[in-house]
């Protein structure tokens, strides 16, 4: 996945999932603040990113997540991670 | 001396609609709310096709996503019904609901299937992907009321009641007890039920089903000779109870009286009922009302249509009443709304007792020598001026309940 697939992807799960703006998810829209999900939103969105990517996901791995660019960069770096098993 | 309770509020979804001059109406004309489940054509070994879902609803905008997302349909039904009643008592936006001093009794057999099969599959496919951050809210027996509570920032006392088909009755009836013993101001208290393929297997299984499926609208036939079982309903109904002298000070419109409660249990059979049992309850309402069985001027039955408990619903009626006590059965209409039944039936028979009209069992036609003699409400309904009557239901594993209410007048 590149980098632009794996925004496209998060963009459109977050869109569907929590009935959100597709205009208000950018990588700079915080997920509280802005796009108003709350701690149960967040186990919801953590539980679909495991999803998509098919990794063991913890809440550490969210520890410092406060943006859709923050969860972005989460999936690419366990999607990294993930690469060299799947070669 | 116990505080005096009073209903200030009613509201409802049911199968025949979700306001009482829709509802009245059809009951006026022998509306049947069974249909044929044509969703269940695919389903093998299951004996009925009938059903009698709630009619279809619209849910206000505020039902947003983030208020709903802990709510399957038992949950959401049993929140709207609570809104309306709110709405009907002039209590929604009243800072008596989080004030501490509202609380609430609510029930329904269990929470949504769709969530329960979603725990179900943890265990078949041994992975947690069938399960979601709110999965366990929308299972829990306690649902409704829970969800009650997050939408309507109630900070009182909760009761669950999930008893099965007393779960509306109990609910009203302990709502009734919390507010006597001055623990609470105000009671949201009802039940639901959402329709499900499982709550009417409940009853396929014990071959307690009705299979008229050919014909819906001739069944259930509760006390007929020709009743063959029950068919299941759905719906959510709420009563708004409140402190006598709470809803005096506020101005508050006041519908009728709490004046009874009783509530046992058979501790004899899961599904066999006891007529000792049924009949003792009704003598403690009577009790707890101070009231002579010649007081009561019209009993709203449980009467499922089931071969056993018609019969002996029919018997303890006749043991406490006498042979001349005008009865019928909402769940000729409804179908049994299993946990919303108990509230359903307050609800409409408040209204009935208010019209001085009382409707009929339909499909009704000739009652079953078995059961005893009463006075079997059929045709066209009755006039009568009623000051007091009695609501009672039995549930599976021997739950009895019996309310009283009392006409309001000032």
């Amino acid at each position: 996945m590149t980098p632009q697939d794996i925004f496209q992807t998060l963009k459109d799960t977050l869109v569907e999932q929590f009935e959100l703006d597709p205009v208000a998810v950018t990588p700079e829209a915080r997920l509280n603040e802005d796009l108003d999900l709350d701690s149960i939103d967040a186990v919801d969105m953590i539980i679909k990113v495991q999803e998509l990517t098919g990794c063991k996901v913890g809440p550490d791995d969210f520890k410092q997540v406060r943006t859709v660019g923050d969860v972005e960069r989460v999936i690419a770096r366990l999607l990294a991670e993930q690469e060299p098993a799947a070669g | 001396m116990p505080h005096r309770v009073v209903v200030t509020g009613m509201g409802g979804l049911s199968a025949l609609g979700h306001d009482w001059p829709g509802i009245g109406a059809k009951l006026r004309a022998g509306r049947s709310g069974v249909r044929r489940m044509h969703e269940w054509d695919d389903v093998t070994s299951m004996h009925t096709r009938l059903a009698a879902p709630v009619a279809p609803y619209e849910l206000p905008a505020h039902y947003t996503r983030k208020r709903t997302r802990s709510m399957g349909p038992v949950a959401l039904m049993s929140t709207r019904a609570s809104e309306l009643a709110l709405i009907d008592a002039g209590l929604l936006d009243d800072p008596v609901l989080a004030s501490g001093a509202t609380g609430i009794a609510y029930g329904a057999c269990a929470g949504s299937a769709e969530d329960v099969v979603a725990f179900g599959l943890l265990g078949e496919r041994r992975n947690l992907r069938s399960i979601n951050s709110s999965t366990y809210v929308r299972m829990m027996s306690h649902t409704g009321a829970v969800n009650i509570s997050l939408f309507f920032g109630i900070t009182g006392r909760i009761i669950p009641t999930a008893s099965a088909c007393t779960s509306g009755s109990q609910a009203i009836g302990y709502a009734c007890e919390a507010i006597q013993a001055g623990k609470q101001k105000v009671m949201i208290a009802g039940g639901g039920e959402e329709l499900s393929i499982g709550t009417t297997g409940v009853f396929d299984r014990l071959f307690a089903t009705s299979t008229c499926n050919d014909a819906p609208a001739t069944s259930p036939r509760p006390f007929d000779r020709a009743r063959d079982g029950l068919v299941v309903g759905e719906g959510a109904v709420t009563l708004v109870l409140e402190e006598l002298e709470h809803a005096q000070a506020r101005g508050a419109r006041i519908i009728a009286e709490v004046v009874g409660f009783g509530t046992n249990s058979d501790g004899a059979h899961i599904t066999q009922p006891q007529v000792q049992t049924m009949a003792g309850v009704m003598r403690q309402a009577l009790a707890d009302a101070k009231l002579d069985p010649a007081a009561i001027g019209y009993v709203s039955a449980h009467g499922t249509a089931t071969d056993r408990g018609d019969v002996a619903e029919s018997h303890a009626t006749a043991e406490v009443f006498g042979p001349h006590m005008p009865i019928s059965s909402l769940k000729s209409y409804f179908g049994h709304s299993l946990g919303a039944c108990g509230s359903l039936e307050a609800w409409l028979t408040i209204e009935m007792m208010r019209e001085q009209w009382f409707a009929p069992t339909i499909n009704l036609t000739h009652v079953d020598p078995d059961c005893a003699e009463l006075d079997y409400i059929t045709g066209s309904g009755r006039e009568l001026d009623v000051e007091y009557f009695m609501s009672n239901n039995f549930a599976f594993g021997g739950i009895n309940t019996s309310l009283v209410f009392r006409r309001w007048s000032d």
